[in-house]
């Protein structure tokens, strides 16, 4: 079985998870046997891009030490085999056209998103 | 065969209608005797908690009893047993690591810890899968 796992739901309780859940449930599956390919749309294409730094929370004397690093959880995700991809509408609408995504991450026009689902069994929208 | 559907619920108890939803859906599958796999994800897993305990409510002007304040662990226990009385079975797993950082271990009975490569077997072995994330 095959699955496309969609996100767009984006930094939500990142900050207290230290990683998107929906990126995280996909490595631990990954990690289980799964087959797995992953779309990005709307705001969580914004997972894609490089720079990002989610350092410097704190309250009183609490520090986060480990800040989420979802870019890289998005790279490493590649590196294990799974395809990942963004819309591209998505990203120029929000003017990350000329951001530097994360290596090896596939563009997606908005057009070519039901033949990437008709490639899996099933589809699950997070 | 029986027909088996997979749900993975990420909604916290009482926050969001998705949830009551899923519920609905769920009991439609359990009255026909299906097969149910819920995988709670995240706030989800504090559905079952055992500790769940129902109130008064003063602006209603009823008290505990009279007001029979709806627990969702009795709504998993519900239908637990509808599907056990019409042939199938609901499977609910708990996602360890989410209950752990929640502190809800303690759960009715039934429930079961896991972890997400129980999501992905359950989803496996069934007709379809219905993701109900948090929005």
């Amino acid at each position: 079985m095959k699955v496309l796992q969609v996100i767009q739901s984006a930094y939500r309780a990142t900050l207290e998870e230290q990683d998107d859940t929906i990126v995280w449930i996909t490595h631990a599956m990954k990690g289980a046997g799964a087959d797995l390919e992953v779309l990005l749309r709307g705001s969580a294409v914004n997972y894609a891009v490089l720079g990002q730094d989610a350092s410097g929370l704190s309250f009183g004397s609490w520090r986060q030490s480990e800040p989420p690093k979802i870019a890289e959880d998005v790279a490493a995700l590649i590196k294990k085999g799974v395809g990942v991809f963004v819309v591209e509408e998505d990203v120029a609408e929000r003017g990350l056209g000329n951001a530097r995504l994360v290596d090896g991450i596939q563009r997606l026009p908005r057009a070519g998103i039901p033949a990437l689902m008709d490639r899996s069994d099933q589809v699950w929208m997070w | 065969m029986a027909t088996t559907i997979t749900f993975a619920l990420m909604d916290p108890p009482y926050e969001s209608a998705r949830s009551t939803t899923a519920f609905r859906l769920i009991d439609i599958a359990a009255r026909r005797g299906y097969n149910v796999n819920v995988f709670a994800y995240e706030g989800a897993v504090a559905t079952p908690f055992a500790q769940q305990k129902a109130h008064p409510n003063a602006v209603h002007g009823r008290d505990a009893a009279q007001e029979n304040h709806p627990l969702p662990k009795d709504w998993v226990a519900a239908l637990m047993q509808a599907a056990a009385q019409n042939g199938g079975k609901l499977d609910w797993v708990n996602c360890g690591l989410c209950v752990d950082e929640r502190g809800v271990a303690e759960v009715i009975e039934g429930v079961r810890r896991g972890t997400p490569g129980d999501l992905w077997r359950m989803a496996s072995e069934s007709q379809g899968t219905l993701i109900i994330g948090t929005r």
